[in-house]
C-alpha cells in the first residue's frame, strides 16, 4: 500500500470494518451514536427521539454495510441515513418555524447590536473555561432558534464537519444552496451571540 | 469619505456576502484578493471577518450538554449480528 495522507478516523474505522476488522466496530459504533444523536437532538428537539434516531440509523447502516462502496463516503452516508430517520420521526413545530433569512437582516446594525455579557466593573473578567462552557449553551440556544434550513446546515458542516460537497448529499440539495445556507446560518448565529464574541478572545 | 460601520456601503456588502466561502477557502484566488484588497482599508469589515470566524470555531468546538445514553447489550449484539450478515453478503 502506497502512503497517503491520513484518513479521518470514522473513514479508518469503516474500511476495517468493510474488512471484516471487529476491532473497529465499538469506535465507530460510539463516535456515530453520540453524534447522530447529538444531530438529532438538536434538528428534533426531543431526546427519545434522539435516541431512537441514533440506535436505528445504525441498525440501517450494519444492515446496508455492503453497500458502502467507499469508505471516504461514510460520514455523508451515515448521516443521510440519519436525516432520513430524523424526518419521518420529527413532530411539527418543535424549535424555530421555517422562515427565510434575508441578508439584510443579517448585517450588523449601526447602533451596537450586542446585548452585551454583564461583567461588572470591578469582577474578574470570567475565565476561560467558564466563557467556553456559556458560550457552547449560548449556542445551543442560538442553533435552535435557526430556521430548520440553516441549522442543519450549520449542523453538518461546521458542527460535524463534512465538506459541503458531503452536505449537499445529506440534504439532496446543491453545492451553492448549501453556502448560502450555511453563510445565512452563520451570519445569524454571529448575530445572536455577538455579545460573547466579543469578551472570547 | 468616513467609514462608517453601517455596511450598507456597496463595496462591504458584496465582501459580506462572500465573506464564509472566504474563510472556508472556497473563493477563486481573484476573489480573495478582492476582498483582502478591501479589508485592509476597512476595520469594520475585518471586526466584522474575527467575529464571524470566531463564531465558526465556536461551531466546530461545540458538543451539545444532551449526552446519549449508553446502547443496550441487545441493540449492540443485533448491530453486530447485522454487520456479519452484511459482510456474509457480499461474500
Amino acid at each position: 500500500m502506497q502512503p497517503q495522507v491520513r484518513s479521518a478516523p470514522e473513514v479508518e474505522w469503516a474500511r476495517r470494518l468493510l474488512a471484516g476488522d471487529a476491532s473497529a466496530f465499538t469506535p465507530f459504533v460510539e463516535s456515530f451514536q453520540q453524534r447522530i444523536f447529538q444531530y438529532t437532538w438538536l434538528m428534533c428537539g426531543h431526546r427519545e427521539d434522539a435516541e431512537e434516531v441514533s440506535q436505528d440509523t445504525l441498525l440501517k447502516v450494519f444492515e446496508s454495510f455492503d453497500k458502502l462502496q467507499d469508505p471516504e463516503k461514510v460520514k455523508a452516508w451515515v448521516f443521510r441515513i440519519a436525516k432520513n430517520y430524523c424526518l419521518m420521526k420529527r413532530r411539527k413545530s418543535v424549535f424555530a418555524p421555517e422562515r427565510e433569512l434575508s441578508l439584510d437582516e443579517l448585517l450588523p446594525s449601526s447602533g451596537g447590536e450586542a446585548r452585551p455579557i454583564q461583567v461588572p466593573d470591578d469582577a474578574e473578567l470570567p475565565d476561560e473555561q467558564v466563557l467556553r462552557s456559556e458560550l457552547s449553551g449560548e449556542l445551543e440556544r442560538a442553533l435552535r432558534e435557526l430556521p430548520e434550513i440553516y441549522r442543519s446546515a450549520v449542523l453538518l458542516r461546521d458542527v460535524e464537519g463534512l465538506s459541503t460537497a458531503e452536505a449537499a448529499e445529506v440534504l439532496d440539495v446543491n453545492e451553492d444552496t448549501v453556502k448560502q445556507r450555511l453563510h445565512r446560518g452563520r451570519l445569524a448565529l454571529r448575530k445572536s451571540l455577538a455579545g460573547y464574541l466579543e469578551v472570547a478572545k | 469619505m468616513t467609514h462608517r460601520h453601517s455596511h450598507r456601503d456597496p463595496a462591504c456588502l458584496e465582501v459580506f456576502a462572500r465573506l464564509s466561502e472566504f474563510i472556508d477557502g472556497e473563493l477563486p484566488a481573484l476573489d480573495c484578493g478582492e476582498i483582502e484588497a478591501h479589508m485592509a482599508d476597512c476595520p469594520p469589515c475585518i471586526d466584522f471577518l474575527n467575529s464571524l470566524k470566531k463564531c465558526v470555531a465556536v461551531s466546530k468546538d461545540f458538543r451539545s450538554a444532551a449526552d446519549c445514553p449508553p446502547m443496550p447489550p441487545e441493540m449492540e449484539e443485533k448491530l453486530r449480528a447485522a454487520w456479519t450478515a452484511a459482510l456474509a453478503r457480499r461474500g
